[in-house]
């Protein structure tokens, strides 16, 4: 195809991928460099249904007129990205001072928000996108393996878990472990202890979250896989066959080697998907024990008054940790298509 | 009684349809507002929705997210909503950003039935007219404090000392609750029991914190000993997690808002002995203090700065009769009203008692939500044994010096 044809035929998603992704990504970074102006304070006196009192309230006039003058804010650099709320380069060196062991140094920078949900959401991650990949594989070998006849329903049920709504299905989870509910309770007749919560421990909230993210994630792995094994090459696999390869060696040496492509895009998506982890833990309640990047970003702009400059700051973080995240998955995929393409 | 409900819900129907048109005397405009999602706003909008018709437009939204778009609705020019349901935190961003207006010239107009008291003055200027209370107070189950022959707690000690006569007398494993969620319910925790103690939030006169001391560390202690006695799944209790706890009977003693009071003790979700036995108390004091350790709250109307006068006063006089007397006496038990017509029932009396103690009204600071915020955010760490008091605290105030210097309130 001449290069003329070819930027013609992708302009419109090119222009579409500007307008709507790479310019609010632009602008999130210009905001993640400001912060609201000062607030100019006077006393004043309020009264209530209760009582009267002398109170500061903000200066409507003056800061309407700081707010005109600059409409995005006070300007303050890389400000926002080194407070505590963030990298907290002061902070952590601090308690690098302080502390004498490395365990000491570590529960103290776990302390600080930023790290605590990147601790989170990178376990998260590492955990769920494996556990994904390869129960995605079992299923879709399994159900490749089913007559005809049982195959449509067992797809259907398969894939429910990625139908349903994240939030609903985390709920719907959520109120199963209760320890009313019918998991929470078969568990504590399990283990003989009346006291069992998964909604009560860190370490059980976290396996919680973990399984649940299993659960919702696995039938996307599935689907990829399942229709990758429709185009396995059935002359390879009759050759091993006919040299004697049992089934494991079969999916070891062909199924796999031939759908590695599969495997890359899926740990792709499942990264990307894992590093904005967020909807079960707000389903889930879980923010006591596990909270998120995305977590974050939602709690800044979530109360009476709204961060925008830090859950600016956030989403900049979130994004370059993907970036880095990505780098040697995607460095592999170059350098395939070299190695094709010459 | 499914009868009863569904003769009684026929009647509502057909009252709300005959006030269909109400002469409210209004000839114009257009009104529409946003407010919370529970039964007592749902009263008030609604009656004031009868006032609609004959070139009058209305439009109402009740949603339990409705802080989360007030300010950009208010923002707008005009106005998305000519009227916004506040609260006394909910009303400080409105007023940061300098987005309603002053009621007096209204007032002296059209609100003649108004009370002095219902008239929120903030520096001379009435901004918003409150018309119902709401508070945390205790509940207690009367027949479980018989059986074990303990009075009604009026102490936060005594509660500590009730929970552990009922654990002992091997009623219940976990006899307490409260509103211990970590979002704003636990901030709210931290509040009320930091009132009770005496505490200030920030220096006079300044945005600085000021909740690392003493008071602050007794207040952590007790809510850590309460903690003791509640489930261990409390820091995912909200009132929709608790109320059914209570009316299935497994709770002896919560500290609930005053407005739960009214499903606690109807005849729905729960057994007539359980709504018999529940009692509303005042809140408790704490550490020999005198007020009870919680904070006062009103609801009130507001109107947006930039609609044009006359849908100002339109919304006004609607809003007016919204609060009127006819709306309290059809929905007397759905709210502690602050309106005349008032006649204090039950599910009252616990709102009353602790207002009556003296409780302090919920800092109305233009940075207080930041410090609330700063609270349900550190505070797990400590509710679950991760860290001491004086860390949580000093985490605390990091956390807010941090937000508020970013909003401009610190330098």
């Amino acid at each position: 195809m001449p290069h003329r044809y070819f930027f013609w035929f992708i302009l419109p998603a090119l222009a579409a991928m500007v307008l709507f992704i790479a310019l609010p990504i632009f602008s999130v970074a210009i905001q993640s460099l400001f912060v609201e102006h000062e607030q100019v304070m006077k006393e004043v006196e309020n009264c209530g249904p209760f009582k009267c009192e002398t109170v500061l309230q903000v200066d409507n006039e003056t800061t309407a007129r700081l707010q005109e003058e600059a409409p995005l804010g006070r300007f303050n650099g890389l400000g926002t990205y080194t407070n505590r709320a963030h990298l907290a380069f002061e902070e952590v060196g601090q308690i690098w001072a302080k502390t004498e062991t490395w365990e000491d140094f570590v529960a103290g920078v776990y302390n600080l928000p930023l790290y605590k949900a990147l601790f989170f959401t990178l376990s998260y991650t590492i955990v769920v996108t494996p556990l994904v990949l390869i129960l995605g594989l079992f299923i879709a070998l399994g159900v490749n393996r089913l007559p005809p006849i049982t195959k449509g329903p067992t797809i259907f049920a398969s894939l429910l878990p990625m139908i349903v709504t994240p939030l609903i299905g985390s709920l719907i989870l959520f109120w199963m472990v209760d320890a009313d509910g019918i998991l929470g309770a078969t568990l504590q007749v399990l283990f003989q202890d009346g006291d069992l919560s998964l909604k009560a421990s860190a370490p059980l909230t976290w396996i919680m979250l973990f399984v649940y993210g299993v659960w919702h994630n696995t039938p996307f792995a599935f689907v990829v896989f399942y229709a990758g094994l429709q185009a396995v090459p059935h002359e390879t696999l009759e050759a091993a066959r006919i040299d004697g390869a049992s089934r494991w060696q079969q999916v070891r040496y062909v199924v796999v080697p031939f759908m590695m492509p599969l495997v890359i895009f899926i740990t792709l998506m499942q990264l990307m998907d894992g590093l904005r982890v967020f909807e079960p833990i707000v389903g889930f309640s879980a923010s006591a024990k596990a909270t998120s990047l995305s977590w974050i970003i939602f709690n800044d702009l979530f109360g009476d008054s709204k961060l925008y400059g830090s859950a600016a700051a956030t989403s900049v973080i979130t994004i370059t940790a993907v970036c880095i995240l990505l780098t040697p998955v995607l460095i592999r995929t170059w350098r395939d298509f070299h190695r094709k393409s010459t | 009684m499914g009868k009863f409900r569904i003769f009684g819900a026929v009647a509502a129907l057909s009252l709300t349809v005959g006030m269909a048109h109400a002469d409210c005397g209004i000839s114009s405009g257009n009104i529409s507002v946003l407010a919370n999602d529970f039964p007592a706003l749902h009263a008030v909008v609604s009656t004031a929705e009868s006032c609609a018709g004959d070139g009058i437009t209305f439009n109402k939204n009740h949603t339990a997210k409705h802080n989360e778009i007030s300010v950009a609705a208010l923002s707008a020019d005009p106005a998305e909503y000519t009227s916004k349901i506040v609260a006394n935190s909910s009303i400080v961003p409105l007023l940061n950003k300098d987005l309603i207006r002053p009621l007096d010239d209204l007032v002296a107009k059209h609100g003649q039935s108004l009370k002095p008291n219902q008239l929120i003055r903030i520096d001379g200027k009435v901004m918003a007219v409150a018309f119902m209370a709401n508070a945390q107070h205790l509940f207690v189950r009367q027949d479980i404090l018989d059986q074990i022959g303990m009075p009604a707690p009026t102490t936060w000690e005594e509660v500590l000392s009730t929970a552990k006569a009922i654990r002992e007398a091997g009623i219940m494993e976990y006899p307490f609750a409260a509103l211990f969620k970590s979002d704003w319910n636990l901030g709210e925790e931290f509040v009320n029991m930091y009132v009770g103690h005496g505490g200030k939030f920030f220096e006079p006169g300044t945005a600085k914190p000021a909740i690392n001391n003493e008071t602050g560390t007794a207040t952590l202690n007790m809510l850590k000993a309460l903690t003791e006695y509640t489930n261990p799944d409390f820091l995912t209790y909200n009132t929709s997690t608790v109320a059914p706890l209570w009316e299935s009977g497994e709770i002896a003693i919560a500290q609930l808002w005053g407005s739960t009071g009214g499903q606690l003790l109807d005849d729905e979700g729960s057994t007539p002995e359980v709504v018999a036995a529940t009692v509303p108390l005042a809140a408790p004091t704490v550490a020999g203090g005198n007020t009870p350790a919680s904070t006062l709250w009103w609801d009130g109307f507001t109107i947006a700065k930039n609609i044009s006068d006359e849908d100002a006063e339109a919304t006004f006089i609607a809003m007016v009769h919204g609060i009127s007397d006819d709306m309290v006496r059809a929905n007397n038990d759905s709210a502690v009203w602050l309106m005349d017509a008032y006649v204090p029932g039950k599910a009252a009396e616990g709102v009353a008692a602790t207002a009556a103690a003296g409780a302090e009204p919920y800092p109305m600071l233009p940075f207080m939500g930041l410090m609330h915020q700063a609270l349900f955010q550190e505070l797990p760490d400590f509710l679950q044994g991760n860290e001491t008091a004086e860390q949580a605290l000093a985490d605390i105030e990091a956390a807010y010096v941090t937000a508020a210097t970013e909003q401009g309130f610190l330098k």
